[in-house]
């Protein structure tokens, strides 16, 4: 078993050996650009990305033609977001998104809100999810765009896509999901899902970092964007810019392989998720669950285990390569911005580690985390003053701090 | 976030972890921070006449305020409560190498050690009445 035991599948993933396999010649004798029109090396490039074109669109049930290649999710977001609202702020101000969505979301409707647009923040429940009926309360006439995660990153709750898709449909409003955590985890058809656009991105699925793209719908309706590179007019305008050739090969090949084991896989991943879960609540208690019961990313756990702080427990389970809900990702001790719209209270956010299982996880690797966080916590909670005044059935809520905030 | 050794050898083998009677006249105990801010700290004293003769310490906080709590125990031992009144945050931010982004432990540790000074004086004076 190698150290540190890596269980951070949705901060990225390895390379799948298969998809290096087929990325390999890119790098090398084929190493045409597919813009080049006039020789042999340029078409043999060309040919491999309308390959991948292909592979891609199936995977989600989209035609080939409404792909978009990018640089990634967050190049992807803020395509989509800003190439809507630029293409169709004639025609309404109002966009709707959650609190609980990624940064490149949250961050691209802010830089929107500065452009004279209007944001709507819908909360999420104590579960992380949006549902249908608080997107239908907060439509306008003037609403043109819906944009939600289908799996949120932190907690693995999934949104009622296909739902909210109908809803968007039936309103005449375009629907904008970041598919990043979903794509190649659960089934994704963006006919019977009603979505107009999608991203993913390679490296949440065993294919390389820096490469994603954005399905953009073309018929019923068909959207139109802006793009928001200006260059030699590649993707049919959309985006500019020399293809990434063994990238989104690689794309490609990652999620082929992703669509033909989806169920051994997402089988593989709840079956080691379960197990985790009861080999610490077993032996701990007050361990808080954050996320949906019933839908959910089957290779995300997110606990809490209250009384201990966050970055404490991270440095005793250094083995174990995980993240923290407090500990984000700088160096200040802002609790996620996700747990916080979730409201579930400071001590569940500070004390929050999520636990991502993946292809190549493992049941030793399992049972070893089992028993590291399980030691670590009894240790940290012996030293906590916070546990201590809980078995003295002190209620934490009543108690006088003296901290400044 | 790298730590510093001695942070790294506080964390792990934490000092003079535990609660002293607060009920007791010559123990004084400090409890400050907020759950909220992601750290408490629980520092107790007991002292014999003007001298303190144990100490001890519970923490809710990274590896630093822990840490931090665990050396004030260290140097509270043995001083008279004067000399650790003068025990400054910044000795603590030496002694462990503490980076800027966790110079608050060490502000909170001795905020830890003053209070438990103030809680210990404040029973001796009510006693005296
Ligand atoms: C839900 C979600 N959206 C967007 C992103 C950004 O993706 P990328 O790294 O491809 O820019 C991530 C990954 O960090 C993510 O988890």
């Amino acid at each position: 078993m190698k150290l540190p035991i890596y269980l951070d599948y949705q901060a990225t993933t390895p390379v799948d050996p298969r998809v290096l396999e087929a990325m390999l010649p890119y790098f090398g004798a084929e190493f045409g650009n597919a813009a080049s029109r006039s020789h042999a090396y340029g078409w043999s490039a060309e040919e491999a990305v309308s390959n991948a074109r292909e592979k891609i669109a199936k995977t989600i049930g989209a035609s080939a033609k409404e792909i978009v290649f990018t640089s990634g999710s967050t190049e992807a977001i803020n395509l989509a977001m800003k190439g809507v609202a630029d293409m169709y702020g004639a025609k309404g101000k109002h966009i709707i998104t959650s609190q609980a969505e990624h940064k490149a979301v949250l961050d691209t409707a802010k830089h929107l809100e500065k452009q004279g647009f209007d944001v709507t923040y819908l909360d999420p429940d104590q579960t992380g999810r949006v549902s249908v009926e608080a997107v239908e309360a907060a439509m306008r006439e003037d609403t043109i765009l819906v944009s939600l995660m289908w799996a949120n990153n932190e907690v693995g709750t999934l949104n009622p896509i296909r739902e909210i898709g109908k809803l968007c449909h039936d309103r005449g409003v375009l629907f904008f999901t970041d598919a990043t955590q979903a794509v190649g985890k659960i089934p994704v058809d963006v006919e019977a899902d009603n979505i107009d656009l999608l991203c993913i991105s390679a490296h949440k699925l065993y294919g390389p970092k820096g490469v994603g793209c954005l399905f953009v719908r073309r018929r019923k309706p068909r959207v139109r964007l802006v793009s928001q590179m200006d260059g030699g007019g590649h993707e049919r305008g959309m985006r500019s810019g020399t293809l990434n050739v063994p990238g989104i090969v690689g794309l490609a090949e990652a999620c082929r392989l992703s669509r033909e084991s989806l169920d051994s896989e997402t089988k593989h991943a709840r079956a080691l998720r379960e197990r985790l879960e009861k080999s610490i609540c077993d032996r701990l208690d007050h361990v808080h669950f954050n996320g949906n019961r019933e839908h959910h990313l089957e290779g995300c756990l997110n606990l809490s285990f209250p009384y201990v702080e966050g970055e404490s427990l991270l440095m005793g389970i250094n083995d174990i390569a995980v993240s923290s809900g407090s500990a984000c990702t700088s160096a200040s001790l802002e609790p996620s911005h996700v747990l916080r719209s979730m409201k579930v209270g400071d001590e569940i956010a500070h004390s929050s580690i999520r636990f991502g299982i993946g292809r190549f996880t493992t049941e030793e690797e399992i049972d070893f985390c089992a028993d590291k966080v399980v030691e670590v916590v009894k240790r940290l909670r012996e030293l906590s003053p916070l546990y201590e005044m809980v078995l003295e059935g002190i209620d934490l809520s009543t108690v006088n701090w003296t901290g400044e905030h | 976030m790298a730590y510093s050794d001695k942070v790294l050898d506080h964390y792990n083998k934490p000092r003079n972890v535990g609660s002293l009677d607060k009920a007791s006249a010559n123990v004084g105990t400090g409890i400050v921070g907020a759950p909220e801010c992601g750290d408490v700290m629980k520092l107790q004293i007991e002292i014999e006449g003007d001298r303190i003769v144990d100490a001890k310490f519970k923490t809710f906080g990274c590896g630093s305020a822990i840490a931090s709590s665990s050396l004030a125990t260290e140097w509270v031992k043995g001083k008279t409560l004067d000399e650790a009144l003068s025990i400054n945050n910044t000795e603590i931010v030496e002694e462990l190498s503490l980076p800027p982004v966790k110079i608050h432990c060490s502000v909170l540790a001795e905020d830890a050690i003053k209070a438990a000074i103030a809680d210990v004086k404040n029973k001796r004076d009510s006693e005296k009445g």
